[in-house]
């Protein structure tokens, strides 16, 4: 039945990513040496970007549910429930490797994948976010890699139509080799009308929809679960081209289609193209899947079984369709000028079998494929707990208006408007707040709701300590949404970390993911959707533990919000939370001192709840319309970022007790500065208080310069000019 | 008033000029299939909307300006009917003869999303009675090739003629180097046909209707156009 192939030699098995054992386990499983398609097909499926075979152990662990959580991971995303019949729909996902590889178009499919991910359950997409890790900016290729990441998010959103409003561009040399590039596309949906992946029914056809099938892309999932060493980027065939055009067309005929009624169930074809959604379908249905590649869309001639079952082409769907609609659907996807074919059809056989050519070129269980990947409990190492720095014992080695001047210009705080203005941020017309504030804010359809979403992690807090970094990367997003005035309720993980066969590396992740299920259970913020990537080491020398965290809030009235930008002169400063003046972990550390040193901040997930309820509360009476979160940076960043995008000034007369330095730049948690109505500010001591939260009145607004009390002023000039210089000069290699 | 919106594949700000439309004035647009060979009867105004028509792989617009609805739109300005070209509408009414000139990459080679201060040049036309001569309005750009180039003769006659629309200016009305985003001659942002019913411009004044959302100075272009419908 099945035609002779290149005889499986050990080499061949190796070249696919695939480890003894894991060939042993597949051996028996088919009771037969297999075809190369058969090899190539569960290479794509056991890899581990595809089966997730070191995390599911410990993912199984988070929180994901939750009252107006509609579906958790494991679907193409996330979906909650917003009222009024509507669903938001949210993934972030991440597309590393290739971006290091092939910037523009590795950062352009990775946009692509994510907004695919999203309509392919039924949503229009509303909005994207990004978070993005260069390597340090004195290395060779950072620029290069800068310049093309951005241009290809931007090339992609900007094309298909989607407002990017919101992300995180950060440096660090930990990601010389490696960088991060994590796309999270948020869509809006009828609640009742969103669509899975499960197949249903036997016999029902299977239809190709999309683009044509090239040889791009072929074992990029594969490249994707790798490390990377000296000639990576000679792994560029590996890396798909988009076209976001036809993206573009692919959402306008699916959601077209899914009217018609015709769509049984629905998988975009991602990583690992058409295998991995064709097994996908079959075992979450428990069907069996018949495949015949005749009938497959090509862009090219003479391709090969092998090739066609591992090309990552993009901009391709695979769905089943209730056959009484074969007609209608047909026609909305010729409109669209798109391939319509069938290429298979479902069976009660549990087997999938791929056919070309007339012959039988794979027939493999389609349950172990999928479902019943290998699982490692690999060994993990706890990350050694960091000593507990003494602000003391910091000795300040400047002015700490000099500091302030230094950190709102150096490349992790300067202003990042040389990124964010080659994205179309306000098409679709309801983007209420974009980039440089503390979320992102869409408005819902015609309103009166919103949504707020962010981005968020602190890498060298996850690397000091895992388990305190994972409950702050929830926290600050949690956080995040609370400054601007949503309630948060749910969020996606992307979960960027090394080599997880290292025993250390694998102690990050355990460490990361308990203090992310803590923090998660603790603010009522589970996790819907996510991603992880490991291997993300070049020469053996992993990233700085990456787990981002993509939050999602409400807002009750998208008018009724807080921005970080001082309103008016005169209005008085209020700082919510306690101030201990922790510098262990701070960028002040690291970028004024030189010092990369300590334990982070820990994070009191009670407090981070009171403090932000209360500020919430505020923002929702109408009370608070000034508001900022405090994170890198501490207390003076925060300040001079609400002066610079007003304009205003501020008069600071008191600040916490303690050593200025500490006091100023240092990164205790569950913080937030406010500017309220002079006449609002007795009342909201007294409720603080009351709401058992601290509060202290800083000072009040007004004036072209930050003026903190024994420090030297700093005008909001030469703060701005700090600021938006470096990275525009950076770019244009002068920096 | 009656308008149809134009959507070509890869069109993708046909809905926001469609809200804007509707919010300011009322009146529900038609949208129109490129594949279209005539107008709903009875059209008062044709948008070209932005977006990446058939992904703007080749030059910019060059494909839209030859599919099948072109010809009835090119009929319909002919007649004096008015046409808003805005963003890749502009790109595409250049390559379709309806405005003269072409739209070339950004000075700086970058795509460009900002908000963007204008000077209306005129407002005696059905685009812009609502605002003041000289008025800055504050809309948005957001585009890779927005950068208006036509030869000497041509950049004459629009002068010469008074067809210039709108100049890219600073807050304060200032026509400047500086506040050029993409290098457009003059500080071309927006251009009239002669007849002045045909107005291509690459801002977005669809995206600047309301005031939780960036701002209302593009109104007066909605509310223009309806009273002069």
């Amino acid at each position: 039945m099945i035609p002779n192939t290149p005889k499986i030699t050990p080499e061949l098995v190796a070249e696919h990513g695939l480890k003894p054992d894991e060939y042993e386990r597949f051996l028996q499983l088919i009771g037969r040496e297999p075809t190369i398609t058969e090899l190539g097909i569960v290479s794509a499926m056991w890899n581990e970007h595809c089966s997730y075979k070191s995390s599911r152990l410990h993912l199984r662990g988070l929180p994901t549910k939750a009252p107006w959580v509609i579906q958790g991971p494991g679907e193409n995303a996330g979906v909650i429930d917003i009222g009024d019949g509507l669903a938001v729909v949210f993934k972030m996902e991440s597309h590393n490797h290739p971006s290091f590889i092939e910037p523009y178009q590795g950062a352009a499919t990775g946009v692509g994948g994510i907004l695919r991910d999203v309509f392919t359950m039924g949503a229009r997409p509303i909005a994207a976010l990004n978070f993005l890790r260069f390597g340090d900016p004195s290395h060779p290729r950072t620029r290069h890699l800068v310049a093309g990441v951005v241009a290809g998010i931007g090339g992609y959103g900007n094309s298909f139509g989607v407002p990017t409003v919101g992300g995180s561009v950060g440096f660090h040399t930990r990601y010389d080799g490696n960088i991060l590039v994590n796309a999270m596309a948020v869509g809006l949906a009828k609640s009742d009308e969103i669509f899975y992946a499960a197949a249903s029914g036997l016999n029902m056809p299977i239809v190709y929809l999309g683009s044509k099938t090239g040889r791009d892309g072929i074992h990029g999932a594969t490249m994707a679960s790798a490390e990377f060493g000296e000639g990576s980027e000679e792994k560029r065939p590996t890396v798909q081209v988009g076209d976001p055009f036809a993206e573009k067309l692919l959402l306008e005929a699916c959601l077209e289609l899914m009217q018609t009624g015709s769509v049984i169930a629905i998988q975009d074809m991602g990583a690992a193209g058409l295998t991995c959604s064709a097994v996908e379908m079959g075992a979450k249905g428990n069907l069996g899947v018949e495949l015949n590649l005749d009938a497959v869309p090509c862009r090219e001639e003479g391709m090969s079984a092998y090739e066609m079952m591992l090309s990552e082409s993009q901009e391709r769907m695979l769905m089943v369709l209730d056959p009484a609609k074969r007609e209608v659907a047909e026609a909305v996807f010729r409109k669209w000028g798109l391939d319509f074919a069938v290429v298979g059809h479902t069976t009660d056989t549990l087997r999938f079998v791929v056919k070309h050519g007339g012959e039988v070129m794979a027939d493999l269980p389609i349950k172990e494929l999928g479902d019943e990947a290998p699982i490692y409990d690999r060994p993990h190492l706890p990350t050694a707990k960091k000593p507990v720095i003494d602000a003391a014992s910091v000795a300040p080695p400047s002015s700490n208006a000099q500091a302030l001047l230094k950190l709102v210009g150096s490349p992790d705080l300067c202003s990042k408007r040389w990124v964010y203005e080659q994205y179309d941020t306000l098409i679709l017309g309801n983007s209420v707040a974009t980039p440089g504030g503390d979320a992102g804010i869409v408005r819902v359809l015609e309103g009166p709701k919103g949504l707020a979403m962010t981005t968020d992690v602190t890498p060298r807090y996850c690397e000091a300590d895992p388990f305190e970094g994972g409950k702050q990367a929830v926290a600050e997003a949690w956080r995040n949404l609370s400054a601007v005035g949503a309630r948060p309720l749910a969020l996606t993980d992307n979960l960027n970390f090394g080599n997880p066969e290292r025993p250390e590396i694998m102690g990050q992740f355990v460490g990361c993911l308990k203090g992310i299920s803590a923090a998660c259970t603790a603010l009522d913020f589970p996790v819907v959707s996510g991603n992880v990537s490991l291997y993300n080491e070049t020469n053996g020398r992993g990233i700085l533990p990456t787990p981002t965290i993509g939050g999602v809030g409400l807002l009750d009235d998208v008018s009724v919000h807080a921005t970080i930008a001082f309103r008016k002169a005169g209005e008085v400063i209020l700082l919510i939370g306690e101030t201990t003046g922790w510098l262990g972990q701070s960028v002040y550390l690291r970028d004024v001192c030189g010092r990369e040193e300590g334990a982070p901040p820990p994070v009191d997930l009670e407090t981070e709840r009171r403090n932000g309820d209360f500020v919430r509360g505020l923002i929702r009476a109408g009370r608070a319309k000034t508001v900022h979160d405090l994170s890198d940076g501490g207390l003076a960043v925060a300040l001079a970022e609400m002066a610079m995008a007003s304009g205003i000034g501020a008069t600071i007369d008191k600040l916490p007790e303690g050593d200025a330095h500490a006091v100023l730049f240092g990164e205790d948690q569950a913080r937030y500065v406010l500017s309220v109505e002079p006449g609002q500010a007795d009342a909201i001591r007294i409720d603080a208080e009351k709401a058992g939260v601290p509060i202290l009145r800083l000072g009040v607004t007004g004036g072209d310069t930050l003026a903190i009390k024994g420090e030297d002023p700093v005008t909001i000039a030469a703060l701005e000019k700090a600021h938006e210089d470096w990275l525009p000069a950076f770019m244009a290699g002068e920096a | 008033m009656k308008a149809a919106i134009i959507v070509f594949p890869g069109s993708n700000r046909e809905r926001d000029a469609g809200t804007a439309i509707h919010t300011v004035t009322g009146h529900e647009p038609a949208y129109v299939w490129h594949a279209e060979t005539a107008l709903p009867a009875g059209t008062d105004l044709v948008v070209l909307p932005g977006g990446f028509s058939y992904g703007d792989y080749l030059r910019c617009g060059a494909i839209a300006a030859r599919a099948g609805v072109m010809d009835a739109v090119r009929a319909h300005a002919a007649r004096g009917g008015l046409v808003l070209a805005i963003c890749n509408g502009f790109q595409i009414a250049c390559e379709a003869g309806l405005l003269p000139g072409v739209l070339m990459r950004n000075v700086n080679r970058r795509f460009i999303c900002k908000r963007q201060f204008l000077t209306v040049e005129r407002a005696d036309t059905a685009f812009t009675r609502r605002y003041r001569q000289g008025e800055a309005i504050e809309v948005c750009i957001a585009h890779g090739e927005g950068n208006y180039v036509a030869d000497a003769e041509t950049l004459k006659r629009l002068e010469g003629e008074n067809l210039v629309a709108f100049r890219y200016c600073d807050a304060r009305g200032q026509v400047t180097d500086a506040a050029n985003p993409n290098g457009s001659a003059n500080g071309i942002a927006g251009i009239y046909s002669p007849g002045l019913n045909v107005l291509g411009m690459m801002p977005h004044p669809e995206n600047f209707v309301d005031d939780l959302v960036g701002g209302t100075d593009g109104r007066g272009l909605f509310e223009s156009l309806a009273k002069a419908a």
